[in-house]
C-alpha cells in the first residue's frame, strides 16, 4: 500500500480512530458499537448490579408489609445471629467436608482417566468410551437425583431390592445422614469425571514427543514414561485447575443438594445456599437469608480473587 | 500418546481396557436401568423384583405419559423457554462480546470490569428473586429467559474467539464503506459460526436442564417445565401430577414405569442430539480452555 492509501485506510479504521479526537467524537464514531454493547450492558445492569441493593436487607429486619424502605435497620444483628448459631458451624463443616471429599475423589479421577484414555490405541474404542463418559455431564441434576433415588431408595431402589431378595435388611441410604456426603461425591464422580478428561487430554496431547523418545532411550517402560514425562508435563495444568477449584470452595452444588435433601439428613446436608433458600424464600425470613447469601458471596469473592492471583503469580493466565 | 508404538497388547493394555470398560459400564448403568424399566410391558412388571432386561417389551408407559396434559404442557413450556432463550442468549452474548473487542471504545474497560465483577461476585438467591418479583416476572417464562440472557464466562470465551479473527477483513470492509454494524453482521457473524454452534448447544442444554430458577419463579403448575414435572413426579412421589391430568388411556400403568418413562423422555432430546453434536460440545470446551 502506498503511504497515502495507508493513511486513508487508517483514518477510517479503528487504528486511526483514537488519534487526537475528543471523547465525544470518538463516542459518536463508535455509535454502532454502542448499539451492539447495549443489550448485554442492560442485562448486567438490571439483572446483576441492580439486585445488589437487596443486599442492604441483610442489615434490616425485612417486613413485607413495611416494604424495603420502611423496614427497621438492625445493623449486623443478622450476621451475629448467624455466626453464633449452631447451624453456621454445621454448614461450614458440611461445605468443607463435601469439598475435601471432592478434592480427594473427584479431582484426581479425570486425570487418571485421561492418562488411561491416552494409552488406548484403538481409535474406535477410545471414541466410543469418550462418548459414553461425557454423557452424564449433559444431564440435569433432576435426572441425576431421580436415578439416585431409583438406585438407592429404600422402597424402589435397585440396590435395596437386591438386598431384600437375598434376605438382607434394606439400607436407608437416602435418610441416613452418614451416607449423604458419599452420595453427593458419588454423583459428582459419575457426572463430571468423564467430561473433566477433556482438558487433561488436551494438555497431554501437547507434550513434546521428544521427551518420550529420550525416556525410551533411557529404557523407560510405558508406566515410567507416564510417571516421568507425562505427569510432570501436565503438572502446571493440574495445579492451575486445583487452585481455581479451591477458589470455588463455597459453591458445593446447590441444586444437587437441594434435590436429594430431606429433613432427616439436614445435619450433614445443610449448606449456605440451602439455608438461604429454605429460610429466606420458603420461610419468609428474608433478611436472614440475604445475610447468609451475602456471607457466602463475600467469602467466595475473596477465595476466587486469591486463587486467581496465585495462579497469575505462578506465571499462568488466570480466569480474568 | 506415549511415543513408542507397539503392535501387541501388553497385560497393562488389557488392564487399562478392562478398567475403562468397567467405568463406562458404571456410567451407562443408571441409563440402562431406568430405560429397561420404562420399556417393560405392564403385565411383566414386578414391583418387588428387579431386572436389567425386561421380559417383555412395551411402549405402554410412554404412550401413557405422552397422553397426559401435564407432560405435554411441560414439554411445550420447556421447548418455548429453550428456543427463545437460546436465540436471545446468542444474540446478546455475541453482540456484547464483539463490542468489547474494540479496545478503542470509550468506557470499554469499565464495562469489562463490570462483566468480570459478576464473574466473582453475585448478589445471591434472594436479591435476585426480589428483583424478578419487582419486575413483575414471577410466574412468567420470561423470568427464566431474561435472568440468564448472558454470563461473564461465555462473554470472555466468545471475546477471545473473536479476537482471533484477522483484523484485515474488518479493515477491508471498512475501506469498502461498511459501517460497524455491517462489519458485524456480514463479516464477523458468518466467520463465527463454529463458536455460535458450540454456544447454541451450551445455552440450549442449560435452558433445558434448568431446575432451580424454574422452581423459584414458576408458581403455577401449568407453567412448569419438564424438570419441575420430573422432580414432582419422581422425587416428591407425587402421582397426582400425572395421574390426575386427564389421560386418555385408562389402562393401568404402574407408577414406577410412569416415572421412568418421564425421566427418559425428559432426557430424550439431549440423548438424540448428543451423538451428532458431541464434537461441537467438546470443541466449545476447548475454546474456553486455551488458558489451561
Amino acid at each position: 500500500m502506498t503511504p497515502l492509501a495507508q493513511a486513508a485506510a487508517n483514518i477510517r479504521t479503528d487504528r486511526g480512530r483514537s488519534r487526537g479526537k475528543s471523547l465525544l467524537t470518538r463516542m459518536i464514531q463508535h455509535k454502532y458499537i454502542y448499539l451492539l454493547l447495549l443489550p448485554g450492558l442492560l442485562y448486567f445492569l438490571i439483572f446483576r448490579i441492580a439486585p445488589m441493593w437487596g443486599l442492604l436487607l441483610a442489615f434490616k429486619d425485612y417486613n413485607p408489609y413495611a416494604g424495603f424502605f420502611k423496614s427497621e435497620w438492625v445493623g449486623t444483628e443478622h450476621f451475629r445471629d448467624l455466626f453464633e448459631s449452631r447451624t453456621f458451624l454445621l454448614m461450614l463443616r458440611n461445605t468443607l467436608a463435601i469439598n475435601i471429599l471432592g478434592l480427594i475423589f473427584c479431582f484426581p479421577l479425570p486425570i487418571i482417566l485421561a492418562l488411561m484414555l491416552n494409552e488406548v490405541r484403538h481409535e474406535v474404542f477410545k471414541r466410543i468410551n469418550q462418548s459414553i463418559v461425557y454423557l452424564p455431564h449433559f444431564l440435569s441434576w433432576v435426572v441425576v437425583a431421580s436415578m439416585t433415588f431409583f438406585i438407592l431408595s429404600s422402597d424402589v431402589g435397585i440396590i435395596n431390592k437386591v438386598l431384600q431378595s437375598l434376605g438382607y435388611d434394606t439400607i436407608p441410604f437416602m435418610s441416613n445422614p452418614n451416607y449423604f456426603w458419599a452420595i453427593v461425591t458419588a454423583q459428582n464422580i459419575w457426572k463430571e469425571s468423564g467430561w473433566g478428561t477433556i482438558i487433561f487430554l488436551a494438555a497431554i496431547a501437547g507434550v513434546d514427543p521428544q521427551r518420550y523418545e529420550a525416556a525410551v532411550i533411557d529404557g523407560a517402560s510405558r508406566f515410567r514414561q507416564i510417571w516421568h514425562v507425562t505427569l510432570p508435563a501436565i503438572r502446571p495444568t493440574i495445579i492451575i485447575l486445583l487452585i481455581l477449584r479451591l477458589g470455588e470452595m463455597v459453591d458445593v452444588g446447590f441444586e444437587q443438594i437441594l434435590l436429594i435433601m430431606n429433613p432427616l439428613v439436614m445435619s450433614t446436608a445443610e449448606v449456605f445456599d440451602t439455608y438461604a433458600y429454605v429460610r429466606g424464600i420458603l420461610q419468609g425470613q428474608v433478611s436472614a437469608g440475604v445475610a447468609v447469601g451475602m456471607f457466602k458471596g463475600v467469602v467466595g469473592f475473596v477465595l476466587i480473587t486469591l486463587a486467581n492471583r496465585v495462579v497469575k503469580r505462578l506465571g499462568h493466565e488466570g480466569i480474568y | 500418546m506415549s511415543f513408542v508404538y507397539r503392535k501387541k497388547m501388553t497385560i497393562g493394555d488389557w488392564i487399562n481396557y478392562t478398567l475403562l470398560v468397567l467405568f463406562s459400564g458404571l456410567c451407562l448403568f443408571p441409563f440402562l436401568y431406568v430405560a429397561s424399566v420404562s420399556f417393560t410391558d405392564p403385565d411383566a412388571y414386578k414391583p418387588f423384583g428387579f431386572y436389567l432386561i425386561p421380559e417383555k417389551w412395551s411402549l405402554a408407559a410412554y404412550k401413557y405419559v405422552l397422553s397426559t396434559n401435564s407432560f405435554l404442557n411441560a414439554l411445550r413450556n420447556t421447548v418455548f423457554i429453550t428456543a427463545v432463550g437460546t436465540v436471545l442468549n446468542i444474540i446478546v452474548s455475541f453482540t456484547i462480546s464483539y463490542a468489547l473487542t474494540k479496545k478503542t471504545l470509550p468506557g470499554r474497560n469499565a464495562v469489562m470490569g463490570l462483566v468480570i465483577f459478576t464473574l466473582v461476585f453475585n448478589a445471591g438467591i434472594i436479591p435476585n428473586y426480589l428483583l424478578v418479583k419487582n419486575l413483575g416476572l414471577i410466574n412468567s417464562h420470561w423470568a427464566l429467559i431474561l435472568s440468564t440472557l448472558t454470563n461473564a464466562w461465555s462473554i470472555l470465551v466468545i471475546k477471545s474467539f473473536l479476537e482471533t479473527l484477522p483484523p484485515e477483513l474488518e479493515e477491508a470492509a471498512k475501506i469498502d464503506g461498511s459501517n460497524d454494524l455491517g462489519v458485524f453482521f456480514r463479516i464477523v457473524v458468518p466467520l463465527s459460526m463454529p463458536s455460535i454452534a458450540a454456544f447454541t448447544l451450551f445455552f440450549a442444554v442449560a435452558h433445558w436442564n434448568t431446575y432451580f430458577n424454574a422452581l423459584v419463579y414458576l408458581t403455577d403448575s401449568k407453567k412448569w417445565t419438564l424438570q419441575l414435572l420430573v422432580k414432582s413426579l419422581v422425587i416428591d412421589s407425587d402421582s397426582n401430577g400425572v395421574g390426575a391430568a386427564g389421560a386418555s388411556d385408562e389402562a393401568v400403568v404402574p407408577q414406577e414405569m410412569i416415572r421412568m418413562a418421564t425421566i427418559v423422555l425428559s432426557m430424550l432430546p439431549i440423548l438424540v442430539v448428543y451423538p451428532f453434536l458431541q464434537k461441537y460440545f467438546v470443541k466449545g470446551v476447548m475454546l474456553g480452555s486455551v488458558k489451561g
